[in-house]
């Protein structure tokens, strides 16, 4: 140690106390709350220490939906996203005209408001006793018959939950990989084709590999803010998603804290611990996977 | 296997703004390249020499004219058809597969008949590596080899198809000088033992002069000169190809023929049968000056660097049109470093004379 140790640390002050109130003392705090029993957050008191809180919301119903709607979400959405990205990505990337006007327009839904695009959503799906819908209009057309996708039955309202956070996610998806893409250098593929190499091999023996990080950065990112969705949720089917039964983790952490007569905060930060277990786990998984199937 | 190309053009839609006209990278090429050498494409950057190895390896398609592989027309033929080895300039090796992944990467695209086992691919591919030497690398990834044993795994790659036609785009330059002197050795030999028709593309004209059986000097699209490189080099056909070739370059002059002699701004410097009265360039290459207290040409000595070997004269001259004048003697010589001026007498077979406006190498002999 040096004895101008300290001066390092006062210019470190800033940022260690920045993060240490609002990142470092709210986890800890988190992870205490949700061993305290019976918290009350008005008296700030507890009748004791244990297990209860994680004991009371596996057996809640509400959470156990919560965590099967969020699983079915995310294992359907993120390959399904990551997929569709890459494949319009290499579309992109292999026409000329109008590249930047597609460009473009596949980059809109990340500007504009998730709320928005919930509601044109709902619009689109809605079957309401006067319309059906344009979805259904068109499912009519076709020979089918009527779905409600908002009121309806539960796969019809996770198939627009999915569907909808498909078209949300994947902008940012594609803006990546077209980046991706286009620094992959020129000459490998020169290389692979005086060596006679097919288009189907070049994808996956050059391009795959060459943008691994990339695809697997996006299924990272993208396995996380999965298990955190929410306001896709809520601006689908509105904010009492228990009844719905469409609720998600994030969805009930928030209704546990701000819910009936003024929350149950030790719920809510044990659902909290929970999903950060089940990220850091998904994480780890596939932080393992990318060791093999990476390159780099 | 020999290659013709037939008024070989390629065009590029000019990108400057207003310009109508296209950039001609490649103009009319009308060449025959001899089986089994190793010709090099020289010119400066920029002169179309990568887009002329491209058009070659089918990468691009020309605007207009023919290509010919033996007696097969190709012109039409997409690159993966025209098997041809192609080596960059960075390598381009996979960083993903290994050493030995990389060369059986073109051996694994062989299909129908000529399909390979996997046990085959093996084989081909240590045999490769032996004849360029690395095949006690063959387990690693690019990224732990340097420069120089990259650029072997690439030329091995290339050539481990045996490809009729071997080409490389400036696969030199991305080493030090040590290497690059080392690897071009190298290369002549693995040509040598192959026998593969090789085309080697170069800005340094030291590399195609020391390695070529034939060097094509390109100017702006333009075949200035091909031939053997001592040749080229011993009887430029114009102020071009004579300013390209050697180091250090030529001395140009600015001279005038008058009345069956040479002046060098007073100086008769001498004599020159078949050629009209009138101002010239007058090219000398730095090892054709000759110390001579009564010699022709008088300059105003600046400095001189002894090399061992040999030493180099610098000085002044007011003709001159490339700055000081570096004359290249055998350090056998002495120069009285203080003496104002230095005179030379210039052997006849190292000065060209070109016409001032067109440049072109002037026909006459100079005594």
């Amino acid at each position: 140690m040096d004895k101008n140790n300290w001066k390092a640390w006062l210019y470190l002050l800033p940022a260690v106390l920045f993060l240490g109130v609002f990142m470092v003392y709210p986890l800890v705090d988190v992870f205490v709350y949700s061993f305290e029993e019976g918290y009350n957050s008005a008296s700030q008191t507890f009748f004791g220490v244990g297990g209860y809180n994680y004991s009371y919301i596996l057996h809640d119903p509400y959470f156990l939906q919560a965590v099967k709607n969020t699983f079915i979400l995310v294992i359907i959405t993120v390959p399904v996203s990551t997929g569709l990205a890459l494949l319009i990505s290499v579309a992109l990337n292999s026409i000329k005209p109008l590249r930047n006007l597609y460009q473009t327009v596949y980059f809109l839904p990340y500007v504009t408001n998730t709320l928005a695009v919930g509601l044109v959503f709902m619009i689109l799906f809605k079957k309401t006793a006067y319309s059906d819908g344009l979805i259904n209009l068109l499912i009519n057309w076709f020979g089918g018959e009527s779905v409600d996708f908002i009121d309806g039955p539960y796969w019809a309202k996770m198939f627009v939950l999915c569907f909808y956070t498909v078209w949300v996610v994947m902008p940012f998806k594609i803006l990546i990989l077209t980046g991706a893409l286009a620094s992959v250098n020129q000459d490998y593929y020169n290389a692979a084709k005086v060596d006679g190499t097919s288009r189907g091999r070049i994808f996956t023996r050059i391009t795959l590999p060459m943008i691994s990080p990339t695809i697997f950065y996006l299924v990272i990112t993208g396995f996380i803010g999965a298990f955190k969705a929410y306001s896709d949720a809520v601006a689908l089917f509105g904010t009492d998603l228990n009844a719905a039964g469409m609720n998600t983790i994030v969805g009930y952490v928030y209704d546990m804290l701000y819910g009936n007569s003024d929350g149950y905060p030790s719920y809510a930060s044990a659902a909290a611990i929970v999903l950060f277990a089940i990220v850091l786990t998904i994480t780890c998984i596939n932080l393992l996977i990318s060791k093999k199937h990476v390159h780099y | 296997m020999k290659v013709v190309l037939q008024n070989l053009t390629k065009k590029f839609p000019n990108r400057n703004k207003g310009v109508r006209s296209d950039v001609i990278a490649v103009n009319n090429f009308d060449m025959e390249i001899p089986d089994g050498k190793l010709v090099s494409l020289l010119g400066p950057s920029g002169c179309g020499k990568s887009t002329a190895l491209n058009l070659l390896s089918g990468l691009l398609k020309p605007s207009s004219g023919k290509i010919f592989f033996g007696e097969d027309d190709v012109t039409d033929l997409p690159a993966e058809n025209r098997g041809v080895g192609l080596v960059f300039q960075n390598y381009a090796l996979y960083p993903h597969l290994t050493v030995r992944q990389n060369i059986m990467f073109p051996l694994e695209n062989l299909k129908g008949a000529a399909k390979l086992t996997k046990a085959q691919m093996q084989e081909k591919a240590l045999e490769a590596a032996k004849l360029v030497q690395i095949h006690e690398l063959m387990d690693r990834k690019p990224n732990e080899l340097s420069g120089g044993q990259q650029q072997r795994v690439a030329i091995t790659r290339a050539l481990v198809k045996m490809p009729r036609l071997l080409l490389l785009d400036e696969p030199l330059s991305n080493l030090d000088a040590r290497l690059r002197l080392q690897t071009r050795e190298e290369l002549r030999r693995i040509q040598n033992e192959t026998g593969i028709t090789t085309i080697f593309v170069t800005h340094d004209q030291e590399e195609a002069m020391s390695i070529s059986d034939m060097i094509i000097v390109m100017k702006e699209g333009v075949i200035q000169q091909t031939g053997r490189p001592q040749d080229v080099y011993d009887s430029p056909v114009n102020l071009f190809v004579a300013k390209f070739l050697g180091t250090p370059p030529i001395n140009v002059f600015a001279g005038e023929v008058k009345d069956g002699s040479l002046y060098i701004g007073q100086d008769k410097v001498c004599t020159v049968k078949g050629a009209a009265n009138k101002p010239v360039w007058v090219g000398i290459r730095p090892e054709g000056f000759e110390l001579d207290e009564n010699g022709t040409l008088s300059c105003s000595l600046v400095g001189v660097e002894v090399m061992g070997r040999d030493i180099t004269v610098i000085s002044n001259n007011a003709a001159s049109e490339s700055g000081a004048i570096r004359a290249i003697i055998s350090a056998e010589n002495r120069v009285d470093t203080s003496a104002p001026v230095v005179r030379f007498n210039v052997k006849s077979n190292k000065i060209f004379l070109f016409d001032k406006e067109t440049e072109a190498r002037l026909d006459c002999e100079i005594g």
